[in-house]
């Protein structure tokens, strides 16, 4: 009984994680997360 | 004369097979250990940008890695998801972060904080520090209780709430952790752009020096302590955490197996109740409760 509860609440998060990936795609926010990443952040090295 | 014989024999035997033991539980550490290299090598290769001095600027890096692994790294091919999911809510368009909350959950729903065990790089440096050889400091429980939920805190202040809140005109906000907390990016980061870039060097400031400090201070405690970043201040960790009861890497004891002996929990260097609560918050799933255990009662679970 445990156990099925387990494995029911993995598949609704997993469930919930690709619902949100694809939301976030469709919003263009790898593209986001792309721009912020392929410059030098300067507050994250410690600069300012 | 004979019954010596047999017993010097059978003593040698058992030193024989205590000493193969030994040797095939750390052949399975270091296992880990070249999952935590090769996890690490992948992550960041583009050894290029170590001595060019500038970071990868591929379309990779829309995807998040899973660990702690700084985005201004010069090898980094992806991005870090604490790093990018401060990004999203401080920056001026701001808006839910649907994207990498997705990846958090996914990694966080198949792997849990397997991913701090065996993924991430800062983990696997803090495992690397930890096996000079000095003595040993153990957090007094009491202390250790209270430390473990520091890292909620500044998951929920430093990653969310600061750069939520507070904002300059624009209405662009700090990335609080990455900037005044985080010594993953120093030293993945920064010690190497601005050793090779001299347009960086001329730019250090007090800022620089404070995380300096923060970075000396991470290592000598990962020296002395095992992972205090991992147990104590790691928001990721927290994150993944929530999701240890119900991933798919899970542990299991075996109650009818399990002769209590205790030897798991004595053995285990996150001070995991083993016994009462295996997949706790704190475990990293590096599996030494497993290789303690006399009667093999601890496994990973099948389903």
């Amino acid at each position: 009984m445990k156990r099925n509860k387990t494995g029911l609440i993995r598949i609704c998060v997993l469930a919930a994680a690709l619902l949100l990936i694809a939301a976030g795609i469709q919003q263009r926010q790898p593209e986001m997360v792309l721009q912020k990443a392929v410059h030098i952040c300067l507050e994250c090295i410690g600069i300012g | 004369m004979q019954q010596e014989k047999n017993e010097n024999r059978q003593e040698r035997q058992e030193k024989k097979q205590s000493r193969m033991e030994k040797i095939r539980q750390g052949m399975i550490r270091n296992k880990r250990h070249l999952i935590q290299l090769a996890a690490a090598l992948l992550a960041n290769a583009n050894f290029k940008g170590f001595w060019s001095g500038t970071i990868w600027q591929g379309k990779s890096k829309s995807i998040c890695v899973p660990g702690l692994n700084c985005y201004s790294c010069p090898g980094a091919v992806g991005a870090c998801p604490i790093g990018s999911l401060q990004a999203q809510i401080s920056g001026n368009q701001k808006g839910i972060p649907y994207y990498i909350a997705g990846t958090l959950l996914l990694f966080g729903a198949v792997l849990g904080r397997a991913v701090c065990g065996f993924l991430c790089l800062f983990g696997f440096i803090q495992d690397l520090l930890y096996k000079i050889k000095t003595p040993k400091i153990t957090v007094p429980p009491k202390v250790d209780k209270v430390l473990r939920y520091l890292k909620y805190v500044i998951l929920a202040v430093f990653v969310i709430g600061l750069p939520l809140f507070i904002s300059d005109e624009f209405g662009i906000g700090d990335p609080w952790f990455c900037k005044y907390i985080c010594p993953a990016g120093t030293l993945e980061g920064g010690v190497f752009l601005t050793l090779m870039n001299q347009s960086l060097r001329s730019m250090i400031g007090v800022l620089f020096t404070w995380k300096l400090f923060l970075l000396f201070l991470t290592i000598i405690s990962s020296i002395l302590i095992y992972r205090p970043f991992c147990k104590y201040i790691c928001p990721l960790g927290a994150i993944y955490g929530l999701f240890n009861r119900f991933s798919f890497f899970r542990m299991e004891v075996d109650q009818s197996a399990c002769i209590h002996c205790g030897k798991c929990e004595k053995q285990c260097k996150m001070q995991v109740p083993v016994l009462t609560n295996i997949n706790s918050a704190e475990c990293i799933r590096c599996g030494d409760c497993k290789r303690a255990c006399p009667v093999g009662a601890i496994h990973l679970e099948k389903r």
